[in-house]
């Protein structure tokens, strides 16, 4: 689903070039389910932004479901976005003054989709997310497992194929954060690709394939035998 | 992205930020309100202005000695003083058939007492026909008596101030007068209704024209007002008087007909340049309120940094981007606009109310233009943080929490 070779992202900082990513080559098989991991600053994000099409490889090339995505506009990179890859984020990023309902409506309406299509589907992952009483919260008024769910919702109301997450527990407790992570592995289970970026070992551990992360570099790559 | 939810989206950010919202909004309605109150001022104006010489008469022609065009040829050193209008001048022109009636008008400053109360007032000489070009009312006695206008009858008739100044509550019909150093019986006073741009027809005094000419020791007069028979012969009552007094004057076209539409066609113009200066001046204004919304847009913009990332991340273009910052500063420059309108009508109403002879309401262009000009006005100056907005970064932007 993923073909990376050579991806390689510098940033000037100063005088001094710094490689976020140094040559990575990487293969991601639809349905996979991948913990990315590594110190700060090791290129995590980078590779996950990269992969989410929000940033330009500096050099080397992106083949997302077999076409080459690496020159595209950022008009065609938006469209690819819209409809095929979702995003959950740290601090949940939801808008504060629209409600659980608006947020997840929100890619929905921006790709134009039909309002009753859309309200239908909204209803239908308020459900599967057990939000169906939260829809008309505005985020200030959700727990942080809450909003997080709220925000899984509207990264998969598209139904796209790949889920891409950022530190998705990062700012939750243990119980939410657990929660989360089952939603998450239900939606891979279902058949999307999952991509999470953490720090917490655990959480990495249950993942099907750990990809270890270092100086811009992938340090390992291996398959996590369960238990 | 559906237009309807475009407008969504921008309504709830309009909502979503009050403070910042009724800001925008109020500055917009002071600016539009303005237009319309300021407009509806100088319209209200212009029609005063019109209707009051309009009520002068509207088949009204006046003649002036001289002439007020310029022609080229010799410098005025060689003699070219206009001759007087005399009385037979006027006389004159009743040989034409478009002319109804003619006014003569002799006018000068002269005391007029009553045992020992003196007032120094206008004394107009004139005919009986001045009654029925001016549309003059007559409130008691009557007007100037319809006999030779060469003969100086020793009788007048006083305006409604001067009347009261003079008599007080007591009868004034019957008794005489001093004008200047001639004795005149009263014969009637005019009412008060009687109004007109330019002489304070209240405070004056009507005596015949031969009487007028002799006080004033002059046989010339100030000008001539003469009625046509009706609008369409107004050309024809011009041409008329030109021939007759050139006729009359050794072929010099030497007085100046001015027709009542000419000078409310004069009027007309000067209060419709009037008013468009106001509702520029007013426009200003607008601008200043769309200098704001510009302001107040790059604040939510830098506010805003991390919904922008995450719309840009769930696959808005820049150009969705762009349509939904753009069509927010619109929406609430048209809000602002619509109160703006609805402020502006209800100041005007209510001064309709106060002053009931200026009918003050803005014309519909004033309105018009003045609601698409804030809408621009908010769409030009949304363009900017719209800009900025699309070109942000979309991982800097949610990299902040």
């Amino acid at each position: 689903m993923i073909t990376l070779s050579g991806a390689t992202r510098d940033f000037v900082v100063g005088e001094q070039t710094v490689h976020a990513l140094n040559n990575v080559d990487l293969e991601v098989e639809a349905g996979e389910y991948i913990a990315i991991v590594g110190p700060s600053g090791s290129g995590k994000s980078t590779l996950l932004n990269a992969i989410g099409l929000l940033d330009r490889l500096s050099k080397g090339t992106y083949r997302l479901e077999n076409h080459d995505v690496t020159g595209l506009s950022d008009d065609e990179l938006a469209r690819i976005r819209r409809e095929k890859i979702g995003f959950v984020f740290q601090f949940f990023h939801l808008i504060p003054r629209l409600k659980a309902s608006a947020n997840i409506e929100l890619p929905l309406t921006l790709a134009g989709v039909d309002p009753a299509e859309r309200a239908a589907r909204v209803t239908a992952v308020l459900e599967d997310y057990g939000l169906a009483d939260r829809g008309h919260h505005r985020p200030d008024q959700l727990s942080g497992g809450q909003r997080q769910r709220v925000a899984i919702a509207r990264a998969t109301v598209t139904r796209p194929k790949l889920l891409l997450a950022d530190e998705p527990t990062g700012n939750l407790d243990r119980t939410s954060g657990k929660d989360v992570v089952h939603i998450l592995e239900r939606l891979n289970d279902d058949g999307i690709t999952l991509l999470m970026v953490t720090h917490d070992p655990e959480l990495a551990n249950r993942a099907q394939r750990k990809i270890r992360m270092v100086d811009g570099a992938i340090e390992s790559d291996k398959a996590v035998v369960s238990l | 992205m559906r237009i309807v939810d475009v407008l969504g989206y921008a309504y709830g950010g309009v909502i979503g930020y009050r403070l910042r919202s009724l800001l925008m909004l109020f500055a917009m309605a002071v600016g539009v309100a303005s237009v319309v109150m300021l407009t509806g001022l100088g319209e209200g104006a212009r029609r005063y202005v019109t209707g009051e010489f309009a009520s002068l008469g509207t088949h009204l022609l006046i003649v002036l000695p001289g002439r007020n065009e310029t022609t080229g040829g010799a410098p005025p050193l060689l003699g070219e003083t206009p001759r007087d209008l005399t009385l037979d001048d006027a006389l004159a022109l009743g040989r034409s058939a478009a002319i109804r009636r003619i006014a003569p008008v002799t006018v000068g400053s002269a005391p007029v007492s009553f045992k020992q109360r003196d007032r120094e007032v206008i004394t107009i000489g004139t005919t009986a026909e001045f009654l029925h070009v001016r549309r003059l009312k007559i409130l008691s006695g009557r007007f100037l008596p319809q006999t030779d206008p060469r003969r100086a009858a020793p009788v007048c008739v006083l305006g409604g101030k001067l009347k009261r100044e003079l008599f007080g509550n007591r009868a004034a019909v019957g008794r005489w007068v001093r004008v200047g150093d001639r004795r005149f019986r009263v014969i009637g006073v005019l009412a008060s209704e009687g109004r007109a741009i330019g002489v304070d027809l209240e405070d004056m005094v009507v005596v015949p024209v031969a009487s007028a000419q002799a006080l004033f020791d002059t046989p010339s007069l100030f000008r001539i007002l003469v009625e046509a028979r009706s609008q369409s012969l107004i050309p024809r009552a011009k041409q008329h008087i030109l021939t007759i007094i050139r006729a009359r004057h050794e072929g010099e076209d030497d007085v100046t007909v001015i027709t009542q539409d000419a000078v409310i066609g004069t009027f007309n113009k000067i209060f419709t340049a009037l008013t468009m200066t106001v509702g520029g001046i007013a426009a200003i204004s607008l601008a200043v309120a769309g200098i704001l919304i510009m302001n107040v847009m790059l604040v939510a913009v830098s506010q805003r940094t991390a919904e922008i990332g995450v719309i840009k991340a769930l696959g808005a273009t820049r150009r969705t981007i762009l349509t939904l910052f753009m069509t927010e500063a619109g929406v609430m420059a048209a809000a602002g606009a619509a109160i703006g309108l609805a402020m502006g009508y209800a100041a005007s109403a209510v001064t309709a109310q106060i002053y009931p002879v200026l009918s003050i309401t803005a014309p519909i262009w004033a309105a018009v233009s003045a609601l698409l000009l804030a809408v621009v006005l908010g769409l030009v100056f949304g363009v900017l943080p719209a800009r900025r907005a699309a070109a942000l970064d979309p991982i800097a932007a949610l990299a902040r929490r």
